[in-house]
Order: structure tokens, then sequence, then C-alpha cells
């Protein structure tokens, strides 16, 4: 009996994580205002502890930009991250770089170059080319809008889930 | 000891201040135009020179050479930051109530900012100008 539960807490954290769109956490106004300017507040899941605290670290020269903020909020911000930042290689990127995440290069597999390069998208930090509403952390694959009009991208993997909602 | 009484009096000042401090994009010029009057007695804001600011070829950064590279030429509508794509909201307050309303954060980013595409800090004279043409529109 243990060992069905212990079973299906697996199962269950596995689908959890295997849902893309099981992104929310609790509002933390300073990340959402200090790092939802230039991109949007990328979800701590996303990235592991130790990669955040060494983003954290290095905000004088983040991705070619001087983002420094003063200690006390980079601490509060750090804080907030760690605390629910994402486990494991999946989640870990030398570059720290999401999108050079496991994780992420998964589950953009079907996005084409040509989407990639689409002047509306330009970059992979550009989440709401296509993630429409992710800024209010609605990540569900039928907020899913790819520019340039290729409707069949990405909506393989819903085809998939059959009948299963997106929205929870 | 800190009696009661004081503790609702050192709040009373508290609350007082905050409201004094509410802002405004005007308030946030006199204060840049008053500190930059101590280097230039008699300084007035000047929308014009701020719409030259805004518009100028800094040539510092190569993806932000200028201040239009990701707010655009049009105070009233959005920007998209060049390198990442996100939309900025618009300069103009008649269009974005919240602009120029906190000098800590309008200090914060033209901190940021002139950095990154001046290549320096900006001075307070640039920051009055700029504010100013804000507030005013564009210069014919």
């Amino acid at each position: 009996m243990k060992w069905l539960a212990a079973f299906a807490l697996i199962l269950g954290s596995t689908m959890v994580y295997a849902d893309g769109n099981k992104l929310s956490v609790p509002a933390n106004p300073k990340w959402k205002e200090e790092c939802g300017s230039c991109h949007i507040a990328y979800p701590p899941q996303l990235l592991t502890g130790d990669n955040w605290q060494r983003l954290m670290g290095g905000l004088d020269k983040h991705f070619g930009a001087n983002a420094t903020l003063n200690p006390g909020d980079n601490q509060e911000i750090l804080d907030f991250l760690q605390r629910h930042a994402g486990r494991g290689g999946r989640n870990s990127a030398s570059s720290l770089r999401i999108s050079d995440t496991p994780w992420f290069t998964r589950e953009h597999r079907e996005v084409s170059n040509n989407t990639w390069s689409d002047p509306a998208v330009k970059s992979r930090s550009n989440c709401t080319a296509c993630h429409v509403n992710a800024e209010r952390g609605d990540w569900s694959e039928r907020g899913i809008r790819i520019p340039g009009g290729q409707r069949g991208e990405g909506q393989g993997e819903r085809h998939e889930r059959g009948g299963e909602r997106d929205d929870d | 000891m800190m009696t009661a009484g004081k503790i609702c009096i050192a709040l009373m000042v508290l609350a007082g201040a905050n409201s004094a401090f509410a802002e405004t994009p005007a308030s946030i010029v006199s204060g840049y135009a008053a500190e930059a009057a101590k280097a230039t007695p008699g300084f007035a804001p000047s929308a014009k020179r701020g719409q030259s600011f805004f518009t100028r070829e800094w040539g510092v950064s190569r993806e932000m050479p200028n201040c239009t590279a990701c707010h655009g030429r049009n105070l009233k509508v959005d920007g998209k930051h060049v390198i990442t794509g996100k939309r900025i909201s618009p300069f103009a307050p008649a269009a974005n109530p919240e602009r120029f309303t906190s000098s800590a954060k309008v200090e914060k980013w033209f901190k940021r900012n002139c950095n990154e595409v001046a290549g320096r800090e900006c001075t307070a004279a640039e920051k009055a100008d700029f504010i100013q043409f804000v507030i005013q529109g564009e210069q014919s």
C-alpha cells in the first residue's frame, strides 16, 4: 500500500512537471517589478536555486545589460527565487539561460526555426510572443498563439493529451 | 522609553510625510530643475531640449543607439524592448498615468538607461528637460 502511494506520488509529480501550465507562484511584488521590466518575470521554477544564486550575483553583467539592484532588493528576490526554484539537471543551464535548460528545449521541440526567427518573436526570452497571457501567469497551451500563422505548431502535444483540460 | 503617545505622533508624522511626497511629473521636473539650477543659475526646463535629447543618436550601444530604439518615437503608444521584445508602457502621462509618479523609480531608470544608451549618467538638466518634453508632448 505504501509502495502504491509512493508510486502515485511520483506519477503525480511527474504529471505536474510535464504540464507546462503549473508555473504559478505566490506573487512577490519586488520580483515582479524588478525582474519583469525588460522581460517578463520568469517563473522561479525554471532554474535551480544554484543557478539563481549565480545569476543574481552577476546582475552587473546580465546578458549584456547592467541590471544591478540595491543589495536589500537583490537578497529579497534571491530568497524568493530560491524558495520556489526548480530542481535537477532539467532546470539547470551553465549559461544561466532558461532557454538552454533541457526542460525548455524539450517543451519547445516542436517550434520551428522559422518561428524563432520571426520578427514578432526574435528572441527566446520573448515568452509573450506566443504565450500571450504569460504576464498574467497563464502558460496554458490554449493561450499559445504562434506568430506567422503556423497554427499547427505546438498543438501536437495537446493532441497527444486528448481531452485533458489545460486550465486548472 | 517611547510612550504610546510618542509612537502615535511619530506615526502621524510618517503618514504626513508620505502624503507630502505624493509625486507628479511636474513635481519631479521641479526637483531636477532645482538641482540643475545649482550648476546653472536661472535654469528652466525646456521641452524642446528634452525632445532633442530623446531623439539624439548616442551611438554608444550597438543595439540601443538612442532612446527610441526601445521606447519608439510616439510618446503615446507602447514601446518594445529591442532585445527581449517586451512591451514597454507609454511615456505620456495621458496614456499611462503611472509614469513619473515616483522619483525613486524615475531615478532608477535614468541611471540604468543613461548608462546603457549614453554611456554615462544623465545630468539633472537633461532629466528635467526630458520629463518636461513628455508632459508637453511633441514640439514642432
